[in-house]
């Protein structure tokens, strides 16, 4: 038990002086994705179904592959700050900050590996 | 992580019910109940009340069963016409001032309980003492640097409009305990009444604390905590919007950074 004063336990530690960057970052990256995900949507869908050296060949030209590369990046990097608001709105103390280390290493490996497929196929 | 099913001590139990009396317009009360002295769960206690012989909104209702049933029920009430706040408790499964909530907008038995995710003092009283010390912490008092005028601290008639839809607010606390973010993580972010009175200060033309103020804010959690899931402008018993203005609020950080 701690006898601390009501204002006090309000307060807490203050004000951390971050958070209007995490707000912005989401926003930006939820308009980008809203022109770039039905535009990768287009691109995959006519890619779907077709031989191996008809898609090969689509990722290999620099629009395709520049929209799945920043579809990629820009999703991931939504997903990995969106989640966290979800741990931390749910998790506690280690469990909060184990959550936010592995969706953030997901996201980034997760952009590593597509960057490096699409690489392959597009180079 | 989150705790989403109650302590063995705050499982309700079924109470008492209480006589029904003689009477055609009868209608059903469930209530909750908790008494500390007696360390016993809370219960949900049964009353019927003759409606013929009973005023038409919730609060007539809750005085008539401590008057002529049982006064050991406890709840807090003052003004009776929606400007103390006092009486802020879930009706029919909505957080709003019993005395200006109608019986006739329930459809079938009246259940009552405290406000949500609250430490609860005493039957239908929650413990507000955090709540009241968010309020406090954004300073609600006008901030001024500049030498005090001869006379008032002028106001256009336009700026003073800005206050309205804002001022109204009678510190209830139905809008912060319909809050999901604020039942996670009432403990960090200040809720949808202390942003809506935040706001309230930054947008007076007369106060010179707007940096101050929204530096207090600039947290992931006192602020950014709202998900915009607009549970507190839905419940608002005086027709407030403070999602609106914890919109506004993220809208005028965002313009100091962009």
């Amino acid at each position: 038990m701690r006898y601390l004063t009501d204002r006090k336990r309000a307060e807490g530690k203050g004000a951390s002086g971050t958070g209007t960057e995490h707000h912005w970052f989401m926003t930006v990256t939820a308009v980008a994705l809203a022109f770039l995900v039905p535009v990768f949507l287009i691109i995959f869908g006519r890619a779907l179904g077709q031989g191996q050296e008809q898609v090969v060949a689509t990722f290999a030209r620099p629009f395709p592959a520049i929209v799945t590369a920043l579809t990629l990046f820009v999703a991931m990097r939504h997903f990995a700050k969106g989640a966290q608001i979800m741990i931390e709105d749910y998790a506690r103390g280690t469990a909060r900050k184990i959550g936010i280390i592995a969706v953030t290493s997901l996201s980034y490996a997760v952009i590593a590996t597509g960057l490096f497929a699409l690489a392959k196929i597009a180079l | 992580m989150v705790q989403l099913t109650l302590p063995k001590n705050s499982k309700i139990r079924v109470g008492k019910t209480w006589p029904k009396p003689d009477a055609k317009n009868v209608r059903k009360f469930q209530i909750y109940r908790w008494d500390p002295e007696t360390g016993e769960n809370p219960r949900v206690d049964t009353y019927f009340i003759d409606m013929d012989k009973c005023g038409p909104m919730v609060l007539d209702a809750l005085i008539k069963i401590k008057n002529e049933i049982d006064p050991t029920l406890t709840f807090r009430r003052s003004c009776r016409e929606g400007i103390c706040g006092s009486c802020a408790m879930n009706i029919d499964g909505i957080n709003t001032l019993a005395c200006i909530y109608g019986l006739d907008e329930i459809k079938g038995d009246v259940k009552i309980y405290p406000l949500p995710h609250m430490p609860v003092v005493k039957d239908l009283i929650p413990d507000l003492t955090h709540f009241y010390a968010q309020h406090a912490s954004i300073m609600p008092w006008l901030e001024t640097k500049t030498n005090r005028p001869a006379k008032e601290w002028r106001q256009s008639i336009e700026d003073r409009r800005k206050l309205d839809g804002l001022y109204e607010c009678v510190m209830c606390a139905s809008c912060s305990t319909s809050c999901p973010s604020y039942w996670w993580n009432g403990d960090k972010y200040l809720g949808p009444a202390a942003l809506l009175h935040a706001y309230r200060w930054i947008i007076d033309s007369r106060d010179e604390a707007t940096g101050e103020r929204l530096d207090a804010l600039e947290d992931p959690f006192k602020l950014y905590r709202c998900h915009t899931i607009m549970n507190c402008t839905k419940t608002c018993p005086k027709g407030l919007n403070p999602a609106k203005a914890i919109a506004h609020i993220k809208k005028m950080m965002v313009e100091r950074v962009v």
